[in-house]
């Protein structure tokens, strides 16, 4: 059984994804500056920016002579971003200086992380943990590989680029248990796939939400023909609930003031 | 014009993720839609992975990186530990490429 609560246990995880990240961040350093950039450019792009897709994206945009696509497909790849932040709330803190500093370590990897911590003070540190250790990691191998250039070699024949999505679907896994979760994920997935070879970068992904815009106008007009709590109970699967010991998961809308914690739906990890 | 598009991607970006965190206090949700901000999360991490694992620029990735993905996930439903699920993966990814697997 995984420990997530502790500190080190944490740590060790982070550190796993953060040397992959270290990796690619030299493999950006380096390619930034083969491909005719400053140094300082690309060391500013991955303090700045720090979002690697859309850096990745925008060198190669921009030394194929085209830099508002650079910055509109940037930005179309960045627009998770928001979501993610809707959904970390409070995780990042309740003073604005700790939420407009936190705001710029929000990744995908350190999303993944804090939301598979349980709600509370164990989630806050699990966010600024990986937060700053992944921006550590990436922005040093960034500037590793600015100075080094290629020597440090393709990271894909170390198989780092394996290593983001097993990670982050680890991460989700004990979330998928919840049976509403489970089928938004799988769903999106599917779909963000298959329109991947048709539509421009980030938009796949987007277009992911469906699933859960699906749940929610399912929620919505269930809820008002009649507002009673009990009404929803067949609707999310209430009769497979005695099979799964866990207190929240699948817990249909308004099931009780305890389903009224923010961003709960990932508490029955024990 | 360096400058410009670093200042414009670093803007935007900022103003993405800045944006939802500041909203979530603003939005006075219902407990349901309060929910489904999780469940959205999730749904745009397994699109993430799912992308990353499968294509790359905008087509089939080729063998070796599912493959890894799928090592990495077997031992994640096994409960291996974290750090253990990140290295398989990135391993068999790469003993495949040497091997020749595209």
């Amino acid at each position: 059984m995984r420990t997530p609560e502790r500190t080190p246990g944490v740590l060790r995880d982070v550190a796993a994804i953060g040397a992959a990240m270290a990796a690619v961040g030299a493999s950006f350093g380096a390619m930034a500056v083969a491909a005719g950039l400053p140094g300082w450019a690309a060391v500013a792009m991955s303090m700045l920016v720090y979002a690697g897709g859309a850096q990745f994206m925008a060198i190669g945009l921009m030394s194929a002579g085209n830099p508002v696509a650079a910055v509109l497909a940037g930005l179309l790849i960045n627009a998770r971003h928001l979501p993610f932040g809707l959904a970390l709330g409070d995780a990042i803190g309740h003073r604005l200086r700790h939420r407009l500093l936190g705001s710029h370590l929000m990744t995908d990897e350190a999303t993944a992380f804090t939301l598979a911590r349980p709600a509370g003070a164990v989630r806050r540190r699990a966010f600024w943990l990986a937060g700053v250790l992944l921006f550590l990691a990436w922005n040093g191998g960034t500037l590793l590989g600015v100075l080094v250039g290629g020597v440090a070699g393709d990271p894909a024949a170390f198989g780092v680029d394996a290593a983001f999505p097993a990670g982050l679907i680890a991460l989700l896994l004990p979330s998928l248990r919840d049976r509403d979760t489970r089928r938004a994920a799988l769903g999106g997935a599917v779909v963000a796939v298959l329109t991947t070879p048709l539509l421009p970068a980030g938009l796949p992904v987007l277009l992911a939400l469906v699933g859960p815009g699906l749940l929610a106008v399912r929620r919505l007009t269930r809820r008002h023909p009649a507002p009673a709590d009990d009404v929803d109970g067949p609707v999310a699967g209430a009769p497979a609930e005695g099979t799964r010991a866990v207190p929240a998961g699948a817990v249909p809308a308004g099931a009780g003031p305890g389903r009224a914690v923010p961003a709960g739906g990932e508490e029955e990890r024990c | 014009m360096l400058i410009a598009v670093i200042v414009a991607l670093a803007v935007g970006t900022y103003a993405f993720r800045v944006a939802g965190v500041l909203l979530r206090d603003r939005l006075d949700l219902p407990a349901w839609a309060r929910q489904l901000l999780p469940v959205g999360a999730a749904t745009l991490l397994a699109a993430l992975a799912a992308t990353a694992a499968l294509t790359e620029v905008g087509w089939f990735a080729g063998w070796a990186r599912p493959a890894g993905v799928l090592v990495g996930v077997l031992l994640a439903w096994r409960r291996a530990p974290f750090a253990i699920v990140v290295v398989a993966a990135a391993g068999t990814a790469a003993l495949l490429r040497l091997l020749g697997v595209p």
